[in-house]
C-alpha cells in the first residue's frame, strides 16, 4: 500500500490527483489523506482526515509514503524508517503562502530518506522506479552536511575539558 | 584515546546521532541504540543494544535504565552523546554520574519545544543543545547549529 498525505491545513489537489491517475494506471493499492482538496479521488481510498493513531497505523503499514513536504510527514515517515517521496507546494500555483516546502524539502533530502519531486513528471518518475523495487537514487539527492559550526563546537567542547 | 558513547533510540534520532559523527574524528565510537538491525552500519565502531522503552511501560523502562547503566559501568565512557530519546535520557543520568561529559542535542523534530527527554536531561548535560534558533535561551538549551 502507497500512503499519500497533504496535511491538515491546505489542499493540494495536484497532487491527490496524480495519485489517482496514477492508480488507475497501475492498479496499485493507494490510501490517502487528502484534507481539504476538493478533488475527490475514484481509484483510491481516502478520507479528509486521521486520527493520530491511525496516521499511524497507515504509516506503518505502507511500503511507500508519498507527501507534501509538511514537517510533521517527514519526521513522521523519517522516524519510521519509511522510504518518502515529497512534492512540495508550490506557491505559484496558489498551493501555499510561499515557497518554503521546497527549501523544506531540499534540506531534508540530506538525510538520505527523502526524494524530492519537482512536479506530476517527477512523481510518475519516482514511482514507476518504486514498481521496479527501486529505491530513491540516493546519488540524485543534494548532499547538505551538518552545520560546520555544531559539529566545530562538540569537538571544542570536548577538547576543552582536557580530552583530546 | 577518548572513549565517546554515542546513544540514541531507532529512526529519526539515529539517522541525526550518525551525523554527528565527523566530530568525533580520532576517537574511539561506542554506539548504544534499541535496533539490532544498525549494527552492520558503525563501521568499526562499537555497538551495543538496549531495550526499547516508551515512557508508558514502567518495567520496560526500568529494564532499559539497568541494561544502560551496565553499559555505562562495563565502558566507562569519557563523554556520552545523545539526540534522544529515553536511551539518552539514561546515557546522560548515568554517565553524569560516573563523572563522563555529557551532550544532549535535541531531535530537529522539535520545532516547538524541546522534547520531554531533552527537558529531563537538562540537569544532566554539560552541554545541552536545541537545533532551532528560536528555541534557544541564554541560559540553555543553546543553539549552535544543526544536523542538515
Amino acid at each position: 500500500m502507497i500512503f499519500v498525505t497533504v496535511g491538515e491545513q491546505l489542499p493540494f489537489d495536484r497532487l491527490i490527483q496524480a495519485m489517482d491517475q496514477w492508480a488507475q494506471r497501475t492498479g496499485q493499492e493507494v490510501f490517502a489523506q487528502v484534507g481539504h482538496s476538493d478533488f475527490k479521488p475514484c481509484y483510491i481510498q481516502y478520507k479528509p482526515f486521521l486520527d493520530q493513531a491511525e496516521f499511524g497505523q497507515k504509516m506503518e503499514a505502507a511500503q511507500l509514503i508519498v507527501a507534501h513536504a509538511g514537517m510533521g510527514t517527514i519526521i513522521s515517515a523519517l522516524e519510521r524508517g519509511k522510504p518518502l517521496v515529497v512534492m512540495p507546494r508550490k506557491a505559484s500555483l496558489g498551493e501555499h503562502r510561499n515557497e518554503h516546502q521546497s527549501a523544506t524539502a531540499s534540506r531534508f533530502a540530506a538525510l538520505g530518506h527523502v526524494w524530492v519531486v519537482d512536479d506530476e513528471q517527477g512523481l510518475g518518475e519516482a514511482l514507476a522506479f518504486f514498481l521496479t523495487g527501486g529505491e530513491p537514487d540516493r546519488s540524485q539527492i543534494t548532499r547538505i552536511e551538518p552545520s560546520a559550526e555544531l559539529i566545530q563546537a562538540i569537538r571544542e567542547f570536548i577538547r576543552s575539558v582536557g580530552h583530546q | 584515546m577518548t572513549k565517546v558513547m554515542l546513544v540514541s533510540s531507532s529512526g529519526g534520532h539515529w539517522v541525526q546521532l550518525n551525523r554527528l559523527r565527523p566530530a568525533f574524528e580520532g576517537m574511539e565510537l561506542i554506539y548504544v541504540t534499541t535496533e539490532e538491525r544498525y549494527r552492520n552500519t558503525v563501521g568499526l565502531a562499537h555497538f551495543l543494544t538496549v531495550p526499547d522503552a516508551s515512557r508508558w511501560n514502567k518495567i520496560r523502562v526500568l529494564w532499559l535504565a539497568v541494561v544502560m547503566l551496565w553499559h555505562i559501568l562495563r565502558v566507562r565512557p569519557d563523554v556520552v552523546v545523545s539526540t534522544g530519546a529515553a536511551p539518552g535520557f539514561f546515557a546522560l543520568f548515568f554517565g553524569k554520574k560516573l563523572g563522563a561529559l555529557t551532550i544532549w542535542l535535541d531531535s530537529i523534530a522539535n520545532v516547538e519545544e524541546m522534547s520531554m527527554s531533552g527537558k529531563m536531561a537538562s540537569k544532566h548535560a554539560d552541554l545541552w543543545l536545541t537545533q532551532w534558533q528560536h528555541l534557544a535561551r541564554p541560559d540553555g538549551p543553546l543553539y549552535k547549529g544543526a544536523v542538515l
